[in-house]
């Protein structure tokens, strides 16, 4: 699906890792991103524009300001998310299994 | 890997994630690794995160006051505030996401975490509520960043694999 191959080109990119990362967080202006980098926010508008391109990024207008927030939809698309949050409960418990095998070592 | 129960499922039209799971281990132990802070920051966060329980007074009212801690040394903060605790069966908090300074974004996540044992295991069963989707969606966001490293190093493989074709 050439779609999906873009997408995987887009995240293939650290920096851009990094925007989606900052953006999961909370939506953000293009200045505010320029800051968390230290490069022009013409190349940081170069990436926005990129994961704009495949929808991972969606903007809105406030005010004067325009905001990205990251497309929660189209991520699903790259690695379903609730796959993601079952995949850290299934670590959080496998750590768990480890940590009390360790407390009944130590009992005996 | 062990063949103890695991199940996770989400719910959208009940707004909420369940999660079931068996411990090879004695209920006892398995409520303190949950109420305990000393045993909590040893599990709680997927690694290579980390838990970081700053405050902890487990009781009625009481809270935990927590980070989870990027690698890289970034720190999201969370308040569990619990609102019902009977004793090695159940207990319940209000998940709310915090800054550093213990301001909560509210609202937040209904947790109710039940346990049971039965021939030496423990079940253990999560259950987490949200008022709204967009709420649901945002904690699946948040867990989505906290899995991020995870993702990253595993579509990383699957490129590396893609890539080799």
């Amino acid at each position: 699906m050439e779609t999906r191959r873009d997408i995987f080109q887009a995240i293939a990119d650290p920096t851009r890792r990094a925007i989606l990362l900052l953006l999961a967080s909370h939506a953000m202006t293009p200045n505010a991103l320029a800051e968390e980098f230290n490069s022009s926010r013409q190349a940081v508008s170069k990436h926005i524009q990129i994961l704009s391109e495949c929808e991972l990024v969606k903007q809105e207008q406030k005010g004067r300001e325009i905001y990205y927030h990251i497309n929660a939809d189209q991520m699903k698309e790259i690695d379903k998310w609730v796959e993601q949050f079952r995949k850290i409960w299934e670590t959080r418990f496998n750590q768990l299994d480890k940590v009390l095998l360790t407390i009944k070592k130590e009992k005996k | 890997m062990n063949d103890l129960l695991f199940d996770f499922t989400l719910d959208k039209s009940k707004k909420t994630a369940f999660i079931n799971r068996e411990f090879d281990a004695e209920l006892s132990l398995v409520w303190d690794a949950f109420t305990k802070k000393e045993i909590l920051d040893q599990w709680w966060a997927p690694k290579p995160w980390s838990s970081k329980t700053k405050a902890m007074n487990f009781e009625p009212g009481g809270r935990r006051f927590y980070a989870m801690v990027s690698p890289e040394g970034m720190e999201r903060w969370s308040i569990q505030k619990y609102t019902s605790i009977s004793p090695k069966t159940n207990f319940k908090f209000l998940n709310a996401f915090a800054d550093e300074n213990e301001n909560p974004d509210l609202p937040g996540s209904d947790w109710d975490i039940s346990f049971s044992e039965e021939k030496g295991k423990t079940k253990v069963s999560v259950a987490i509520y949200n008022e709204s989707l967009e709420r649901m969606e945002k904690m699946i966001e948040m867990g989505f960043k906290e899995g991020f490293t995870m993702t990253m190093n595993y579509l990383e493989e699957l490129l590396t694999t893609l890539s080799k074709r």
